[in-house]
């Protein structure tokens, strides 16, 4: 029974529910003991029980959920030190969401603290390791998300994604993830990082579940004055072919000194696959694509400096030396936050100082319009655009803490769309040196059904089996 | 690129204690990224706008009727210190 | 620096809480004294996640705010974030506009207005002394109730040149924005709080001296007071040959001493950059309709109506149209008894004011138809002028009503030449010497016959009355 289970994706678990051959107690006490075993540091709290009253189509399939959002009760730590054991007083809408959908959570997974990493080593609560290869990084920052998901221990997971936090992980971990069009999903609840480019959004094992769950997320939330309602419902793809569809490919960027052989070997297959199922594919300039990456490592940080200025040991979570009000300050943020958190602090503090502004803050939102306005070219000419997620597999733990410039670099390819706050999906190509590749694709703002749609048929052609990371013993 | 005195105006600006042996590296690792996204300095962006706010919202605002408040001891309740049903904390200086 | 006239140039900046049912980004009711921190969210406490969201009601607000002062409205305002950090700042900035504020120039009375924008109030921070939990330091409790609460900032253009015209321009704007309806503007409970930017150069100068801020000034008094003592200061200083620093002062009202606020002068590094948790408010047609049609009279136009309409003196109309309170009291008087004159009216009402001090006419124990009553009795020449004025001493002491005084204390007047002429001819008779002069044309002594019959009546005679029987009695022409 229990390998019957864990080979039902979500979208055949609802099925099974519905027809009774599956029991809502069954498959949370299934979940619920594959993460309470958690070995790849994935989970940082998991449910003792579901709660009593799970109704809804989502049937009892229960979630993971990223600690950036907050459960009521619950720790919700986001990766920090500054919020051990912090359990806030209300849940967070997107959360809230799936439990009146019919998912109950089934716990909060480990991320790089507070979102800002891109290999989940920036944890407080500890590395997540990659079931894949327990020697290499699940990616980031919705590590714990991803590694849930792909080592079998939650059947879906929510994360978010900022510069490319669901995408990269899901890439690395070889699972669907999707960023949402930015405001499609409400950010109430959801601890900040980069309030102007948070997206919260599912990672799955396969794309019907990811459009399935993604319907029961989206929503005009009236907390959240930048979200907007979602201008059609979220169908389940059926698409078999993509006749009529054009792909474009970025070359010059895609092309790239960073791009791995194997990746690029596996991005070159997947648009010979996409060819065979009637696409068409052209290449295409973002000739910005490389100061989108300068301005998002501008831009982030800056609203990220601001955004993390209510740690200050006040009201909640850790507090240092009260000998005066300075030094309180000072000293629990030095404790509490971790380097790469404070060299991001640093960082945007600086670009929206006075006498930096201009040439840091104000001309990256400049960039910000460039970049928006080539995809929008791009998307005159074109239905998607489509890319290698990262331009490498995952790497090992350890091999680029040293050096936080290049691991910005890996959010290449994620960065632009994130900016122009454009919907793209992570979907498994294949496997590089029997670690998993991501293609993505990428289409104009609302679009998320179109993509759904081009993700599953190509999915349904590349038959990418993820079984392999939870029953595979490395 | 950035030096211990900048570091530090912008640490304190930030109130975050850099302490001295984490000084020089610290503004060596800013410096690096910081010249890296420089580059965007040298692009022609005169006649481009700069996007604060990504997509249409018109209807941002909210009525103004009232909502629950949280009860005081749940508001208290992560509160590393507290008196008299306040967050307590070190004076100001000059208050 | 010797022989030149100083001029001082003062702006101010007015915080002014507005009178929503909730605060300005969550739906907290607004505090007033409750137990602390139980008008709190997770948006007002800045807890992770927590987002704001704008009041419609105080964006409606700011508009009638800006349509009264004649500003330019903003078709597209955007929110910032002004970042520092203080306990009573829950987020470590403030929400507040910069670049795109609501309202931009306009003109109230002969002071033109730079800007109006709205923001969020901070928390209030109480010193609780040295703490048993924190060793040794110097605590204090933060309460939240207050933050968040929805403010109005209004900026003057420093065109301001006394203590008392600042104190009086302000007078004009509490009344303006308390005929608004759209705040409590009451200085004590810290709903209407104003800063003083002060300078001082030689009179024909354009150029603006280096200016200090002083904070936190409480009243109408001390406003004054304040400003006054900051004048002369910088005047001290200027004529020593000194220059004066650009700092943020504190006026110690009991002292009347000036203070540096920050003992150690740190660089202000705001940090603005748009909130972006905010999108951009757009300022519809329908807004700025129902903005329009909220608003009512205001003074100024007061002012007009009273001197057309009422012919009231301007200086009454002015008076009374700059004081809504005491115009609302005076339009109780009028409507109490119809057949007074608007002027009569209005003299006793400024009667009345001169003897209640900085009391309120409506807080005090005269009804504004016990005053009417009395002006009637005047009019009718049932009671003297001056018994009158007895009357309403006893009615500020007292309260009651002016004709059960009259009748109680027998004060109706002596009228008539039946009741009077006796009186006057016995004074007549008791001063021959007088009588002569009078006789003689010499009418200097008359006062002297009135005071008599007045003594006699109990001043309840009128003395026009008592001169023309003089004359009668006398058959002088």
């Amino acid at each position: 029974m229990s390998d019957e289970i864990q080979s039902l994706s979500a979208v055949a678990a609802v099925a099974a529910i519905a027809d009774g051959g599956l029991s809502r107690e069954e498959i949370f006490a299934h979940y619920r003991s594959r993460a309470g075993a958690d070995e790849l540091n994935a989970f940082t709290w998991v449910a003792e029980q579901a709660p009593a009253q799970i109704e809804g189509p989502l049937g009892g399939v229960p979630v993971a959920v990223k600690d950036l959002f907050c459960t009521e009760g619950i720790p919700s730590q986001a990766g920090s030190k500054i919020l051990a054991g912090y359990r806030p007083p209300y849940t967070a809408t997107a959360v809230a969401n799936l439990e009146a959908a019919g998912a109950p959570l089934l716990g909060k997974t480990n991320q790089d603290e507070f979102a800002m990493g891109s290999s989940n080593e920036n944890s407080a609560y500890g590395p997540v390791l990659n079931p894949w290869d327990k020697t290499r990084v699940p990616g980031g920052s919705s590590g714990g998300s991803a590694a849930a998901v792909a080592g079998g221990l939650a059947p879906w997971a929510l994360g978010t994604d900022t510069g490319g936090s669901i995408r990269q992980p899901a890439s690395l971990c070889g699972v669907v993830g999707l960023k949402p069009t930015y405001g499609a999903v409400s950010r109430y609840g959801m601890i900040a990082f980069a309030s102007s480019l948070d997206s919260a959004g599912p990672l799955t094992r396969d794309v019907s579940d990811a459009a399935l769950f993604y319907r029961h997320l989206v929503g005009k939330d009236s907390a959240d004055a930048t979200s907007v309602a979602f201008p059609e419902s979220i169908e389940i793809p059926t698409a078999e072919r993509l006749d009529g569809i054009t792909l474009a490919v970025p070359t010059a960027l895609v092309d790239g000194d960073g791009v791995e052989p194997g990746v690029r070997a596996s991005f070159e297959a997947s648009l010979e696959t996409a060819r065979q199922l009637g696409a068409t594919v052209t290449s295409c300039e973002i000739p910005s694509a490389a100061h989108a990456l300068s301005a998002y490592y501008v831009i982030a940080p800056a609203e990220a400096s601001s955004n993390l200025s209510r740690f200050d040991g006040v009201r909640y979570g850790l507090r240092r030396d009260e000998s005066n009000l300075d030094a309180m300050y000072t000293e629990t943020r030095h404790d509490g936050f971790g380097d790469e958190v404070k060299r991001r602090i640093l960082i945007g503090t600086y670009a929206l100082s006075s006498g930096y502004y201009d040439a840091y803050y104000g001309r990256a939102q400049r960039v910000r319009t460039v970049v928006a306005k080539e995809l929008a070219e791009v998307f005159a000419g074109a239905d998607f655009i489509v890319t290698p997620t990262s331009p490498t597999v995952a790497f090992g733990l350890g091999a680029r803490t040293a050096d936080p410039l290049s691991m910005y670099l890996s959010d290449l390819f994620t960065i632009p769309m994130s900016l122009a706050g454009t919907p793209a999906i992570s979907i498994p190509s294949g496997l590089s040196e029997g670690l998993p590749v991501g293609l993505q694709i990428c289409g104009p703002a609302f679009s998320e059904n179109r993509i759904l749609s081009a993700a599953y048929a190509l999915e349904q052609a590349i038959g990418f089996n993820g079984s392999a990371a939870w029953g595979a013993k490395r | 690129m950035i030096d211990r005195d900048e570091l530090l105006h912008v640490a304190r600006l930030a109130r975050l204690a850099l302490h001295e042996d984490e000084l020089d590296s610290t503004a060596a690792e800013l410096s690096t990224i910081l010249e890296h996204v420089a580059a965007i300095k040298e692009l022609d962006l005169d006649d481009v706008e700069p996007t604060a706010h990504i997509g249409d919202v018109s209807d941002s605002l909210r009525d103004d009727s009232v909502a629950t408040s949280l009860p005081v001891e749940v508001a208290l309740a992560p509160a590393p210190a507290v008196r008299d049903d306040g967050f307590l904390v070190p004076s100001p200086q000059g208050e | 620096m010797t022989e030149v006239d100083l001029e001082p140039v003062i702006g101010l900046e007015i915080h002014v809480q507005l009178r929503t049912a909730t605060k300005m980004f969550c739906g907290c009711a607004l505090g007033f004294g409750e137990p602390p921190n139980t008008r709190t969210c997770p948006v007002c406490l800045g807890l992770p996640g927590a987002l704001p969201v704008a009041n419609a009601e105080a964006i409606h607000y700011g508009l009638m705010i800006g349509m009264a002062l004649e500003s330019t409205l903003a078709s597209v305002s955007t929110f910032h974030r002004k970042n520092y950090f203080y306990p009573d700042l829950p987020k470590g900035y403030q929400i507040s506009q910069f670049d795109l504020p609501l309202c931009s120039g306009g003109r109230l009375g002969e002071v033109n207005i730079h800007r109006v924008h709205l923001e969020e109030d901070a928390a209030k921070l109480n010193h609780a002394g040295a703490s048993g939990r924190i060793e040794g330091a110097d605590s204090s409790i933060v309460d939240f109730n207050r933050g968040g609460t929805p403010l109005a900032e209004i900026v003057t253009e420093p065109e301001l040149r006394s203590a008392e015209q600042a104190g009086e321009w302000l007078r004009l704007l509490r009344t303006t924005l308390r005929t608004l309806g759209v705040s409590d503007v009451n200085m004590e409970e810290g709903s209407l709080r104003c800063d003083a930017n002060i300078s001082l150069r030689p009179v024909g100068s354009e150029q603006l001296g280096t200016k200090t801020e002083l904070k936190n000034m409480n009243s109408f008094r001390f406003i004054e007071r304040g400003i006054r003592a900051e004048v002369e200061r910088q005047r001290a200083l200027i004529e020593a040959g000194e220059s004066v620093t650009q700092e943020t002062l504190h006026f110690d009202p009991k002292s009347e001493s000036i203070t540096s606020l920050r003992s150690k002068e740190e660089a202000h590094d705001y940090r603005y950059f748009p909130e972006p948790d905010l999108p951009p408010i757009v300022i519809t047609e329908a807004m700025l309709e129902r903005a329009k049609a909220a608003l009512p009279e205001l003074p100024q136009a007061r002012e007009q109506r009273y001197i057309e309409h009422l012919s009231l003196s301007p200086e009454s109309a002015r008076l009374f149209a700059w004081r809504a309170e005491l115009a609302e009291y005076f339009d109780s008087v009028c409507a109490s008894a119809e057949s007074l004159k608007p002027q009569i009216a209005a003299n006793w009402v400024t009667e009345l004011q001169g003897r209640l001090g900085d009391q309120e006419a409506e807080d005090s124990k005269v009804s504004p138809a016990a005053l009417s009553q009395l002006a009637s009795l005047v009019e009718a020449s049932t009671i003297t002028q001056g018994s009158a004025k007895q009357i309403l001493d006893e009615l500020v002491a007292n309260g009651g009503e002016p004709s059960e005084i009259v009748a109680a204390q027998g004060l109706e007047a002596v009228g008539g030449a039946d009741e009077l002429a006796p009186i006057v001819a016995a004074a007549l008779e008791a001063n021959p010497e007088l009588t002569a002069r009078l006789r003689e044309g010499d009418m200097k002594p008359i006062g002297v016959i009135i005071g008599e019959v007045m003594k006699e009546t109990r001043g309840r005679a009128d003395g026009k009355e008592v001169t023309a029987l003089v004359r009668e009695q006398l058959g002088l022409s």
